[in-house]
């Protein structure tokens, strides 16, 4: 690990393989001393980058970024130049984090603020327990393909699915789309075949509403992609929003219960 | 732990490496490689296969025998003398490295390459047959000896530490190979010991496997019958028979194989009648019913070796990680991207592949149809 000062509040640091520990705590101390922004160069799957700093710092990533990128973030940029691995944006709270390649599998696990937006596919479990609440509202916009459990128990947020590097035939979404989702809105650009849907979502045609939504959560993926608005909204959209509020709430509950009406 | 850190919960990771054009590949990329995902490890178990490395012995079967004790290398020569002819037996050179000797004391590890005699097969029995029963009589048989490879021009390395030190305590840069498997272990269900590191092998059948079979007991009670013996107390060891029993006894060709071991759902089947695909829906539903005890459920993702390539693959619904990559004739496959990235600065190509979907690498010699089986 090499760490050099290369402007005002300005830091790059030479990672190589050295253990992530060793790096986080190195940005952790630059951040404390006052760094605006890092940069981590030859990145090989250090994990949990970005994570236990509070405040407006950037953070580039340029290699491969270890898995967690950025989990429980809480108001830092990070912006990968390369690919990302499994569970980018884990419960995140705020802050933004962009990739420039692709993401591997359970990204925005449990997000509940924040953005983040991926240039290239993801894997599968992407955006599962996905949660808002008030002003709190995470938004994950994927600009390639998505797996299977996309959007899986989805309680909250927005999460946004473009395909824009789909070949004709391809499935822009896998199997189990939205299953026991209960809260929050999907968006997919393009369809959804109906037997990759869970049961507990329904789609609609997306509202005047829901395309002032969408132009104000795509501006910042056209920035940062440098794709133009308008490209992006040129073809139609789905919008996934689930049935119910409590798809599960009868599961558990004892039959006295619902039979007295405690339990609706 | 020797370090003075610890290690965080993770699941195990796995790495593998095969030159198409069968070029050899020296073990230190995969050392590196593999080594780069040493967080995904406890430093209770990890190993490394190699294929083309005894060049000069190549016909030859090569035995890899674990022994708790030295003693009892004069009842494995024995048991391989009644059905083989000896052709050069000598201890695998080691090397000190300290941090292992603080969590176990390494067993003696003895190479033997031998040719079956003309006289030891039982009626019907193929020469591979042979090889699996001494192999079967080894592990179930003579106490405190483990046969942990018997292919061809192949062999396993493994034990009880970190990739690293596993790696230095077998010099594995020494060796040089078209084919390069390896593995680190966070056992979960079942003890880290000598034997039950990875990878699992038999011929020239080698797997390295992240994960959990939990449809152990009945993949066990299916490969019992056809004679298999489970000896190494982990669950793996039940996938590398059922590859031998697909593969070679039966002869399926690959995709079937990976159709009856990570088997579409039902639901998915019926889709393949409904899009008009009707050899396929016949063919999976004649796998499922026939293979039903050789699925393995529960959450994996395995990279499987034979002298033809490698083949990897997850469970049906990817609970487990698993990238590939190529560059030019090689291919790479990890649990990790950046494992890839450390020896492959630039891939042509880096993918996700999708659930129960193998990625299958065969050398360039091979087609797909007529693989190619072993020995």
């Amino acid at each position: 690990m090499e760490v050099k000062q290369i402007g005002d509040g300005v830091y790059e640091i030479t990672c190589g393989t050295t253990h992530y520990r060793e790096v986080n705590a190195k940005v952790k101390e630059l951040v404390n001393a006052g760094a605006q922004k890092v940069i981590l160069k030859e990145v090989y799957g250090q994990r949990y980058i970005g994570t236990g700093i509070k405040g407006k710092v950037k953070i580039e990533v340029h290699g491969t970024a270890g898995n967690d990128l950025g989990i429980f973030l809480y108001g830092p940029e990070i912006e990968v130049f390369g690919n990302a691995q499994d569970g980018v944006g884990n419960t995140m709270r705020e802050g933004k984090i962009v990739v420039r390649g692709h993401a591997g599998d359970v990204c925005g696990y449990g997000m509940r603020g924040g953005k983040v937006y991926i240039e290239g596919d993801v894997g599968y479990r992407v955006g599962i327990h996905m949660k808002g609440y008030k002003n709190l509202v995470p938004t994950f916009i994927v600009g390639g393909k998505a797996g299977n459990f996309f959007g899986e128990y989805m309680a909250g947020g927005v999460l946004i699915l473009l395909g824009l590097n789909r070949k004709p035939g391809e499935d822009i979404v896998g199997d189990y789309c939205a299953t026991g989702m209960h809260g929050g809105v999907i968006y997919v650009r393009g369809e959804v075949p109906k037997r990759y849907l869970g049961k507990e979502v329904k789609v609609f045609e997306p509202t005047l509403e829901d395309m002032k939504l969408l132009t104000e959560e795509l501006k910042g993926f056209s920035e940062a992609f440098n794709i133009p608005v308008d490209e992006i909204l040129s073809e139609p959209f789905t919008k996934i929003v689930p049935v119910s509020a409590r798809p599960y709430g009868r599961m558990y509950a004892h039959r006295w219960g619902i039979a007295a009406g405690l339990i609706k | 732990m020797a370090c003075g850190c610890y290690s965080e919960m993770a699941g195990c990771g796995l790495a593998g490496i095969v030159n198409r054009d069968g070029k050899k590949i020296s073990g230190k990329f995969i050392y590196d490689s593999i080594t780069a995902m040493k967080e995904r490890g406890n430093g209770m178990g990890a190993g490394y296969a190699a294929y083309g490395i005894y060049p000069d012995m190549a016909e030859y079967y090569a035995f890899h025998v674990m022994l708790d004790d030295l003693d009892y290398e004069s009842e494995v020569n024995a048991v391989l003398n009644r059905s083989f002819r000896i052709v050069k037996s000598e201890m695998i050179p080691t090397k000190s490295v300290p941090s292992l000797y603080k969590k176990t004391k390494p067993p003696y590890f003895y190479r033997y390459f031998v040719e079956p005699r003309d006289d030891a097969r039982l009626p019907m029995e193929s020469e591979e047959d042979l090889v699996v029963r001494v192999v079967m009589t080894i592990n179930d048989r003579v106490k405190g000896a483990y046969v942990i490879s018997s292919g061809k021009n192949m062999g396993a390395f493994k034990g009880v530490g970190h990739p690293d030190e596993i790696g230095d305590f077998f010099e594995i840069d020494s060796y040089e190979g078209y084919i390069w498997l390896a593995h680190t272990r966070f056992p979960t269900n079942t003890p880290g010991w000598w034997g039950g590191a990875h990878p699992f092998t038999l011929l020239d059948w080698a797997i390295v496997h992240n994960g959990e079979i939990t449809s152990y007991g009945t993949n066990k009670r299916y490969v019992e019958m056809f004679g298999y013996r489970c000896t190494l107390l982990t669950d793996t060891e039940v996938a590398a028979y059922l590859f031998d029993l697909l593969f070679r006894k039966h002869r399926l060709p690959i995709r079937a194989v990976f159709m009856a071991m990570a088997a579409p759902f039902w639901k998915d089947i019926e889709h393949y009648k409904e899009v008009g695909l009707e050899k396929i829906y016949e063919m999976a539903k004649m796998i499922r019913t026939v293979y039903a005890p050789a699925m393995l459920n529960g959450p994996f993702a395995m990279l499987f070796a034979f002298k033809d390539g490698v083949i990897g693959f997850n469970d049906r619904i990817k609970l487990r990680p698993f990238v590939a990559a190529e560059k030019g004739d090689t291919v790479y496959m990890a649990s990790e991207e950046s494992a890839i990235r450390v020896i492959c600065e630039n891939p042509d190509r880096v993918w996700m592949p999708k659930a129960g979907e193998p990625v299958i690498a065969l050398l360039n010699h091979c087609k797909e149809e007529d693989v190619c089986y072993p020995a």
